[in-house]
């Protein structure tokens, strides 16, 4: 196990059934290792992924949160991508007012065949967010406007 | 109170040797709502699969959670035995502990509480699952095929051969397409009219084959089994009820100088015309923009006093005529790269190196088969469009266009390098004494008897390959000075030559990008349609019930065409044979409750599956307008959810309060 | 442009040595068409064939320094009548334009800030500049002798992504002055033929066979002369012009002009003052 003191980050990842969640099952075809930091949540689709749902892993207690999907142009439903593309151009400085440190939001495209980018992402984010420690700010703030 | 049954598998080491399944089996048990946690080798097994029925029976269970592989591994396996035991197949999840833990974390204690967590939110969704049936749709079995070329011939045919009824679009005034007036096929040397006229003649005859010619699809509605779609046929001056076809009116017209497109340019026809004297159907069309007598209101009218049948109608109009079909096929071909300075794409450039088309005697490659062609322009003579001379050396340029990216095209358009082989041969069969010269980047001729056919071309009737590019095509007393290089030999190459051709790229013909936004068919960079998976589904689209065929989708020859029809004769045949079409039913729902009517979905939906609905009262008096899926449209990628301002959408299977719970579950 | 209006020149090797007539003459004829041309202060070499063949940065950093001193000196347009130092120029820009660390590394290089502002011009935009109808007006003796095969070299349209001037394989822009002048113009196959360029002295022979076949298919198109707007093309249809007539054995006695040679002629400019009398190949 870490050093006993060790901060664990925990990592929501909010990605697409058909690339991302793919993307994922390769990496472990393929045995790539990496931290177990993240919890992946699966969608149809990122165009689905409304961005109360970021808030609401926050509130939680999530450290960070990852929203991944297919690759501009291969989206399965033609689309979603470029709506949760433009909805996060739109919704970061919303989030940013809100109080949220963008930094803790991380949004990529992981295809299906990119089972080493995914486990390449998910440890850039754990060493990001364990450097960072743990997100209590947010959690006081929603505990106290609960 | 929900009564979960959890099933943890090991997969024989593959998760039990990261993931400490006692303790899991154990802890899961305590879990709020689950009824029992057992685990076992191979949970798809046999044996696996047999357990989870008894246990759904004997504890009653109203929610299963297998955590094992990813759901795209076997969430299918474990729904039909959820099925088979009674229970809605809606009503499984899976923790994927194997890909997503065991797999990818090798530390016992910290893959074990990860296996933990995705059971935890399973459980939790399962908990908030629907049951669901999937959504029946009904059926109409009939086909449209879109264009008439060759592959939209077979695949017309092989769906009227299995009895359904087909209506065929075909743009020009006769089917055919590009086939139609090629001369002699690779590698057989066949004659391709000898080949394609008699399925022709079989289109035009088949009772159950519906043949809309002169005709283009305006709209397409519907979806899956159940299209309506308007064609608009034009006006063609002609009742094709009365006409005979003897040929009287064409005869008669006085307006010659018309190019004819049938033989790309390179010959005549009349303002009244057939196509060519096989056309299906044998009834000519009026070129309303050379008849003197439609450009000016009065005058001329030869045809129409010869016409015995009385079959003229300057007064005809395009007509609008509704089709239903359950599939459609689309097949509408290519058209060639034109090399003219002119482009319609931005990011295409012509060649001004080769004159931008304006040497008469650099042709490209249709028009060299018009050329060849015993039924062409010439009689099958190969005289030069200049002076009609007969070329003593023809220069062929491969790759012009394709593979260039400067030229805007990156892609292979794969069948060049066969037929300007055929091309040498033919010319070299027909020019005694004649050289044939060809600049190639490489010789791709992969296919049965291709090869051969091609080193047949070089070693038997002496065509002169010059493996490198052509920098310039100058004119020069009636000549035309080719210099290129030879790349093998590092030298550079002037060839004084007689006339041109032009192997340019496939393109995807005119109107397509119109015609996939219609049926909701992806394109590419190039504006080839796009299949559903690139090996396992390439007749498919995304669009359910639509299928593509032929050079639509990307450059092919002939046998790779048809073949293609037929499989997506034979993917609508496989629809067809259902009782039924169903649907999955994890699709989106708006509660017309809350809905407020603002209509972002209906604009934000990529399958235009949400519709503006009216709610009345059963005496019919309006209440509200709101906005409802259409379930024979809808997807469930779930963009209405995330855009829906006041929270009236819902995708079935991730709803808001599973996913929250989900959260919330992890953070405890 | 205004009478009197001011632009950059930036004049290359080139036209302060062996081509000393070509800037005799643009310097003329410019000044007759009221642009006067102010000589960017401490230029420096454009990097030529040499740099680019050699090095990345230096081939950068030479158009650089000498784009940022135009900068400094609030030169918006800057006329390089050599087209290998337009192309050069051009090059440089926009590869920092499109680079910012590019852009930023030069900057340093130069120690200059380099925004970009100036605008290069070969001197076939600056008679566009003026217009055709500005130079109509000004001509006194149309060129109604002269049937002209417009010469454009290798380097005037190429590359075209970068360069974006007239088209790359048919261009007519030069044409299109000759005719304002007063002057015919014929269709030939060379326009852009390479001359052998800087071969002149390396590889003579390759030079005489190319300035040959570029003189010949004028000559066979009914061309009483070749405009030019290149002093290396110059150099090889002029100077080498004898040669090529004693290795090839035939009498071509074609004059080779400049674009601002004749320009200066219709305006009534003497050949003198212009340098015509300077050219290798002489006035019949």
């Amino acid at each position: 196990m870490n050093e006993t003191n060790r901060f664990e980050p925990r990592i929501i990842a909010y990605v697409c059934n058909w690339c991302t969640y793919l993307g994922a099952d390769l990496a472990g075809t393929n045995r790539l290792e990496y931290p177990a930091n993240v919890r992946i949540i699966r969608f149809p689709c990122t165009g689905r992924i409304d961005f109360n749902l970021i808030v609401k892993a926050f509130e939680a207690g999530a450290d960070a949160v990852l929203v991944s999907g297919c690759h501009p142009g291969d989206c399965h439903y033609t689309a979603g991508n470029y709506h949760a593309r433009r909805r996060w151009m739109l919704f970061r400085q919303l989030l940013d007012t809100l109080g949220i440190d963008l930094n803790r939001i991380h949004f990529t495209w992981i295809s299906a065949a990119e089972g080493r980018k995914w486990a390449q992402v998910v440890t850039g984010i754990t060493e990001q967010t364990r450097q960072m420690g743990p997100y209590t700010a947010y959690r006081e703030i929603a505990r106290a406007s609960a | 109170m929900a009564r979960i049954g959890v099933f943890t598998c090991w997969c024989g080491e593959n998760v039990a040797r990261h993931v400490d399944i006692e303790k899991v089996t154990e802890t899961v048990a305590q879990m709020p709502g689950v009824r029992c946690s057992i685990n076992y080798k191979y949970m798809c097994s046999d044996p696996g699969q047999a357990q989870i029925r008894d246990k759904i029976q004997s504890e009653r269970l109203t929610g299963l959670v297998v955590a094992s592989c990813s759901p795209h591994m076997h969430l299918k396996t474990f729904r039909k035995a959820a099925q088979t035991a009674g229970l809605n197949p809606y009503l499984v999840e899976m923790a994927n502990i194997r890909e997503h833990c065991s797999w990818v974390h090798h530390n016992r204690e910290e893959a074990t509480a990860k296996a933990l967590d995705l059971i935890r939110m399973s459980v939790e969704k399962v908990k908030r699952d629907h049951e669901l049936v999937p959504i029946r749709v009904p059926l109409t079995r009939r086909a449209l095929v879109i264009g008439g070329g060759v592959a939209g011939i077979q695949a017309a045919l092989d769906i009227a051969d299995a009895g359904h009824e087909v209506a065929l679009v075909e743009r020009e005034p006769s089917i055919g397409g590009k086939m139609a007036g090629l001369s002699e096929t690779f590698p057989t040397l066949d004659c391709s009219q000898c080949i394609l006229t008699p399925r022709m003649v079989e289109v035009g005859q088949h009772p159950n084959i519906k043949l809309y010619t002169y005709s283009e699809v305006e709209s397409v509605e519907g979806y899956v089994g159940n299209f309506k779609i308007t064609i608009r046929q034009k006006a063609r001056y002609v009742d094709m009820v009365k006409c005979t076809g003897c040929g009287d009116c064409w005869n008669s017209c006085p307006i010659k100088k018309n190019l004819s497109e049938f033989d790309c340019g390179m010959g005549f026809r009349k303002a009244i015309y057939i196509p060519f004297p096989q056309a299906v159907p044998a009834r000519p069309v009026i070129d309303r923009l050379a008849c003197t007598r439609l450009k000016r209101g009065t005058g001329c009218g030869l045809c129409e006093k010869k016409c015995q049948a009385k079959a003229i109608n300057f007064a005809d109009e395009d007509k609008l005529v509704v089709e239903q079909a359950g599939a459609v096929i689309v097949a509408t071909g290519y058209k060639l790269y034109n090399i003219a300075k002119e482009q319609d794409n931005a990011q295409l450039s012509g060649y001004g190196e080769y004159g931008y088309g304006k040497y008469k005697d650099v042709i490209d490659a249709l028009q060299f088969e018009r050329l060849v062609s015993a039924s062409g322009p010439t009689g099958g003579e190969i005289k030069r469009p200049s002076d009609g001379k007969i070329p003593q050396s023809v220069v062929f340029i491969k790759c012009v266009g394709s593979r260039d990216n400067a030229k805007g095209l990156a892609y292979c358009s794969k069948i060049c390098c066969m037929y300007t082989a055929k091309h040498t041969m033919l010319y070299k069969h027909k020019t005694p004494g004649g050289e044939a010269h060809v600049f190639y980047m490489d010789i791709r001729a992969g296919g049965k008897a291709y090869d051969e056919f091609v080193r047949r071309a070089i070693e038997q009737d002496g065509a002169k390959y010059y493996r490198g590019r052509v920098s310039k095509i100058t004119e020069e007393n009636g000549k035309l000075i080719v210099r290129g290089a030879d790349t093998l030999a590092g030298a550079p190459v002037t060839i004084e030559a007689d006339m041109v051709v032009l192997a340019v790229a496939m393109r995807p013909a005119d109107g397509v990008h119109a015609l996939a936004q219609k049926l909701n068919v992806g394109y590419d960079e190039f504006g080839f349609l796009s299949e559903s998976h690139p090996k396992l589904r390439p007749v498919e689209t995304n669009a359910a019930g639509v299928f593509i065929c032929g050079a639509c989708h990307a450059p092919k020859d002939i046998p790779e065409a048809v073949a293609q029809a037929s499989a997506a004769a034979g993917k609508t045949l496989v629809m067809f044979g259902r009782e039924e079409l169903t649907r999955e039913p994890e699709i989106a729902r708006i509660n017309e409750q809350t809905c407020a009517a603002c209509y972002t979905c209906v604009r934000g939906c990529p399958y235009t599956a949400i519709e503006r609905a009216e709610t009345l009262t059963p005496k019919g008096v309006h209440v509200k307008y709101t906005a409802r899926v259409n379930e024979g449209l809808c997807m469930g990628c779930g963009t209405c959810v995330a855009l829906c301002p006041s929270k009236s959408a819902e995708l079935e299977g991730f709803t808001e309060q599973q996913i929250y719970s989900m959260v919330e579950s992890l953070m405890t | 442009m205004t009478s009197a209006a001011s632009i950059g020149y930036y004049p290359g090797c080139a036209l302060h040595g062996s081509s000393n007539d070509y800037e005799a003459s643009v310097r003329a004829c410019l000044g007759a068409l009221g642009v006067e041309l102010c000589e960017l202060n401490d230029w420096i070499c454009c990097g030529a064939t040499a740099a680019h063949s050699l090095n990345h940065n230096l081939a950068v950093a030479l158009p650089a320094r000498n784009l940022a001193i135009a900068e400094r000196d609030g030169v918006r347009e800057l006329l390089a009548p050599c087209p290998m130092c337009s192309m050069e120029l051009i090059r440089g820009n926009r590869a920092m334009a499109r680079d910012e660390k590019l852009r930023r590394k030069m900057s340093e290089i130069v120690e200059l800030n380099i925004k970009g502002e100036t605008k290069v011009l070969n001197l076939i935009q600056v008679f566009q500049g003026i217009g055709m109808d500005a130079i109509k007006a000004a001509v006194k003796y149309p060129l109604t002798e002269i049937s002209a095969a417009c010469y454009y070299g290798c380097l005037l349209t190429r590359p075209p992504e970068d360069l974006r001037f007239d088209d790359c394989e048919h261009p007519s822009s030069m044409e299109t002055i000759i005719e304002a002048l007063g002057g015919k113009t014929v269709e030939w196959n060379y326009k852009t033929e390479c001359c052998g360029a800087g071969m002149t002295l390396a590889n003579t022979d390759t030079v005489l066979e190319l300035s040959h076949k570029i003189l010949s298919n004028a000559r066979a198109h009914g061309a009483n002369c070749v405009v030019a707007a290149c002093p290396m093309c110059h150099v090889n249809l002029d100077m080498k012009q004898g040669d090529v007539e004693r290795r090839y054995g035939v009498r071509h006695g074609m004059m080779i002009y400049y674009l601002s040679d004749l320009t200066g002629l219709a305006l009534g400019i003497d050949a003198h003052t212009l340098g015509i009398d300077r050219h290798f190949v002489v006035t019949k």
